[in-house]
């Protein structure tokens, strides 16, 4: 039973300067996302490249100035166990994707034919 | 009224009562069998005893023999659900038809492979990393005591699910993977998918909950000097299980609900039609299913590593490559999941990768097994039990294992895949590997649990009945395999020649039965001979590590002041340097209070759970607030530990080195 | 301090400090769930079985609004985390009652979303595309929802205890799970809204 005021801790690097360059930061990209896909500034695939790497920067973002990963002392579980996940889901995802998609390619008939042609099969 | 209570029970009705005389037949023993103990606790007056001391404790260790106690259970039934085929397919040729229905058969083997999974590995599992691993650290509890609580109320909660099903409903039909479209509404109209689904999603949460609760363990709460590269191999090992569940569990978690979602509110992530994609579920169930198979075996790998360097006298051979085996086995054993379904109609070049992936993750274990072999050479070995279960398992596991690596090439595969080649493949990874090693811990562990040893002959009366039956069992489904036959089967035709091997398995079945009965025996005779075999010093077998230095069974508190380490086994160092006895200072010790909350929360769980099954939905939305509500309520508990005055803890430690100075 | 005093600081700093890292598991955990919801969008988005793809479904001003919105409430989050830093219980209270009104806000505006999708008929049984959809969204509304809920309580339990130790551990580590929501939004934002919307 104690209202003893320990110590805050948490991590370090949780300033106001932290949250509001974050927040800033965050808006800036989500807005710019916004905009260039609103504008159809571009081709279908750079417009994919752009987006998905506003995305990355906006979530390296966040996770530097509002779960403040990599400030951690050493040794930086943290940041160990967020890589591993990360390395699991990009396994996964990307293990998935090129799977489904050449199960997809070898199992419609006229996306069959490409790829057999593409394949020099036919 | 009755229209009003029509939608009260959902899908439930009279049908669902067992409809045929073994499953009515089995329902009946089950519920008379339950009845029996729940009379013999009764009238022994045990019930409060139990409760108080088992079922509300957060201590590890009595959590530990719980799930051991449930896995045990299930392992029998597992059984008999094994003889059930092995005498089908024994009997079912040409003009016989053997004694159970195609639909029926279909259910025992789903049964089959569910529970020995889920239930009895993963028990097992649990069972003995709860026990052993904080001890083994030099640690007084896991991470979260509340949270290992709740993991193992879920697993039995799930356990209760599927058990229901046999007596209300049915289970589900569709094999241990629930394959859509077969799994989805259309072709699975009945409860037996869902009862599947809600058993695992339930389990497969509060495995979930262990693996955080296990992987924070091993990296917060190691004690003083204990390095990583100090920790013993079974804490290794589990730290790379620990690290699987928590990366390949949400994907089994995500493919169950969305399976539930299909049959329940007509989604269309794996349906024939509608936009679905049945190959996906196939692809997210076995991204989850490999790295399952590695969760299960890890951890028999870390036993065997303590077993062989405790039986041969000897260091364990090559620490750090065993360390590098294993983070090698974790990374690959994300890599490899297409190998389930090279038949499914990947291109060349996708099934390549992962075949040659495959191969590349049988290294690792093969560095393991050379290591084991190493560590064994110019030892002092004492053949007892445990280590008798390590070597039936280098011969079996070898045996499965190679058979793997053919398997693992894609256009071998294609003739053999889901054919009885593969599932004598598999279980000899399963049962020569993980079950012989869990078999080799309970062995090896026993004494420490218990504090008495277990009587030896049996115990090789046991093994030789395992190994020799399982052998005799599988080595026929290798020559079916490759003569054709496919799994699963419910009948054939007598022209093929296939009898006389199934009848040959079908003898091995039932030599490992009588393995299990020897085991049963050895644990009935133990008991009754327990006084005469008291464990006195708590290192029956000369051990290295530190569980070996507590009193057997270990104190609620395990270590009376925490061990400062510095060296890799730590306590054969300690008996080596053998320092003059100190009288240490005891302080009050804290533990965790027990509580009921959770038994009250699994059992909201379960109701949520039987809701869902049978689309009672009023009783899952209350359960689901109950649960809420109970975890808000153990949240504002502020008083959750209980103190272990130093007066006891003197006392106990005392008596111990007595006891250890006498019999030593 | 005294010695005894000390003894239970340290004691509370091990607790949160062991208590943090196991929640930022489960949250590492979370995250594979997601990537499995996202992995089962991505092979499915095109499956709309002749029905809308999300072209024809999404808004972008819309989803922007919802974005700036859980942003905000991210920002306000991390500001009554500054307040627990300087054990101001009313300023803590204030922004987590903001972060609160937010977060409600965002998911008014989504299940107004949705119930506009089912209205119009194109509910998650249309096709693969819209189960997925669904689920994947949705999946994400229910944690902001326990959030939530997990707010209210909290928000009480401060109110009754001020910021006891136990109090400072669960507002971390809850201030840990939504801004965790906020990061797979942007991929919801990004994966499913904007490249749902870009013309083929």
């Amino acid at each position: 039973m104690s209202n003893v005021p320990t110590k805050f801790s948490g991590e370090n690097g949780a300033t106001i300067g932290a949250y509001v360059t974050g927040y800033a930061a965050s808006i800036a990209l989500s807005v710019m996302a916004y905009l260039l896909v609103r504008q159809h500034s571009s081709g279908k695939t750079t417009l994919i490249i752009l987006v998905i790497s506003l995305a990355m920067i906006q979530c390296i973002t966040q996770l530097r100035f509002f779960l403040h990963l990599g400030r951690e002392t050493r040794p930086r579980w943290k940041l160990l166990v967020f890589l591993l996940m990360l390395m699991v889901v990009c396994i996964l995802v990307f293990g998935s994707l090129w799977i489904m998609s050449n199960l997809n390619k070898r199992m419609t008939p006229q996306q069959m034919e490409t790829y057999m042609k593409s394949q020099d099969a036919l | 009224m009755s229209f009003f209570f029509g939608k009260l029970l959902g899908k439930l009705s009279w049908d669902a009562l067992p409809s045929s005389p073994t499953t009515a037949g089995a329902a009946v023993f089950m519920i008379v069998a339950t009845a029996a103990i729940f009379g013999y606790l009764l009238y022994t007056k045990r019930l409060r005893w139990l409760w108080k001391e088992w079922l509300t404790s957060l201590d590890p260790k009595r959590i530990g023999v719980m799930y051991i106690v449930v896995a045990i259970i299930m392992l029998l039934r597992g059984l008999a659900d094994v003889l059930m085929i092995r005498a089908q397919q024994a009997t079912s040729a040409g003009s016989a038809h053997g004694f159970v229905s195609a639909d029926q058969l279909q259910q025992v083997i789903s049964a089959h492979g569910t529970i020995m999974i889920f239930f009895v590995a993963m028990g097992l599992l649990f069972g003995l990393v709860n026990l052993i691993l904080p001890i083994q650290l030099g640690s007084r509890d896991v991470a979260f005591p509340f949270l290992n609580s709740i993991s193992f109320w879920l697993f039995t909660a799930g356990m209760v699910l599927v058990n229901l099903s046999l007596m209300v409903g049915g289970f589900s039909g569709a094999g241990w993977l629930a394959y859509p479209p077969l799994s989805e509404l259309q072709y699975s109209p009945g409860a037996g998918i869902d009862y599947w689904i809600w058993a695992l999603q339930i389990a497969g949460i509060g495995s979930l909950l262990s693996g955080i609760n296990f992987f924070v363990t091993i990296v917060k709460m190691r004690c003083e000097g204990m390095t990583l590269m100090k920790m013993p191999m079974f804490a290794w090992s589990v730290l790379g299980t620990m690290v699987l569940i928590l990366f390949a569990f949400p994907i089994l978690t995500v493919t169950l609900a969305l399976l539930f979602l299909d049959r329940t509110l007509g989604m269309h992530f794996f349906t024939a039609g509608g936009g679905g994609n049945a190959m996906m579920y196939v692809n997210l169930i076995w991204a989850w299913g490999h790295p399952e198979v590695y969760i299960l075996v890890l951890p028999a790998f870390g036993i065997y590593s303590e077993i062989v360097a405790t039986f041969s006298r000897k260091r364990l051979f090559g620490y750090a490559s065993m360390v590098w085996a294993i983070a090698a086995i974790v990374f690959l054993s994300f890599t490899v999941w297409l190998h389930h379904f090279f038949t499914m109609g990947a291109g060349a070049d996708v099934n390549a990768f992962f075949g040659i992936m495959t191969m590349i993750i049988a290294i690792p274990t093969g560095v393991k097994m050379f290591n084991w072999l190493f560590t064994m050479y110019r030892g002092r070995i004492l053949f007892a039990s445990p280590m008798l279960w390590f070597l039936g398992f280098v011969v079996i596991f070898t045996i499965g294992g190679v058979a793997g690596v053919l398997l693992a090439l894609p256009p071998i595969d294609f003739q053999l895949h889901n054919s009885l080649f593969l599932v004598a493949h598999f279980h000899m990874m399963i049962v020569g590997g993980v079950v012989f090693g869990y078999f080799a811990g309970l062995t090896y562990w026993f004494p420490k649990i218990f504090g008495f040893t277990l009587n030896e002959r049996l115990g090789k009366y046991a093994f030789w009945c395992w190994a020799s039956g399982f052998v005799l069992a599988f080595t026929p489904l290798y020559i079916l395999g490759l003569m054709g036959a496919t799994r699963r089967l419910d009948h054939y035709d007598a022209s093929l020649g296939w009898q006389p091997l199934f009848i040959v398995a079908g003898i091995g079945a039932l030599i490992v039965c009588a393995g299990v009965g020897f085991q049963l025996l050895q644990l009935v005779v133990s008991i009754v001979q327990r006084k005469q075999h008291r464990d006195f010093t708590g290192d029956p077998w000369n051990g290295r590590t530190l569980e070996w230095s507590v009193p057997s069974p270990a104190p609620a508190y395990n270590f009376a002041i925490l061990p400062e380490v510095h060296s890799r086994d730590p306590f054969w160092e300690t008996k080596q340097a053998n320092l003059p006895a100190s009288t240490p200072q005891y302080t009050d010790i804290r533990v965790p209070k027990n509580t009921g909350m959770g038994v009250y929360i699994a059992s909201a769980a379960f109701l949520f759970g039987f809701g869902m099954i049978w689309h009672m939905f009023w009783l899952a939305a209350a359960s689901l607030l109950v649960t809420i509500v109970l975890v808000i309520v153990r949240s504002s508990d502020d008083s959750t530990e209980r103190l272990i005055p130093a007066a006891e803890i003197e006392q106990i430690e005392t008596t111990h080195r007595e006891q250890r100075e006498r019999y030593a | 301090m005294s010695e005894v005093a000390a003894e239970i600081m340290m004691q509370h700093e091990r607790e949160t400090t062991k208590t943090v890292f196991g929640f930022w598991v489960y949250l590492m955990t979370d995250c594979v769930l997601f990537a499995s919801l996202f992995a089962a969008y991505a092979v499915l988005h095109g499956n709309t079985f002749g029905g809308p793809s999300g072209k024809d479904l999404f808004s972008l001003p819309y989803v922007l609004v919802e974005t700036l919105i859980l942003l905000t409430s991210s920002f306000t989050c991390g500001l009554a985390m500054l307040a627990v830093q300087q054990r101001n219980r009313q300023q803590v209270l204030f922004w987590l009652g903001i972060t609160f009104l937010l977060g409600l806000a965002f998911v008014g505006m989504e299940l107004n979303e949705f119930h506009h999708l089912a209205r119009e008929g194109n509910s998650w049984r249309r096709s693969g595309f819209l189960s997925s959809y669904f689920v994947l969204v949705g999946t994400h509304g229910l944690h902001i929802i326990t959030g939530l809920l997990w707010m209210a309580v909290l928000s009480a339990k401060v109110m009754r205890n001020s910021l006891s130790a136990p109090n400072v551990k669960r507002l971390t580590l809850f201030s840990l799970f939504w801004h965790f929501l906020d990061v797979v939004w942007i991929f919801i934002f990004t994966i499913v809204y904007l490249m749902g919307v870009i013309p083929v």
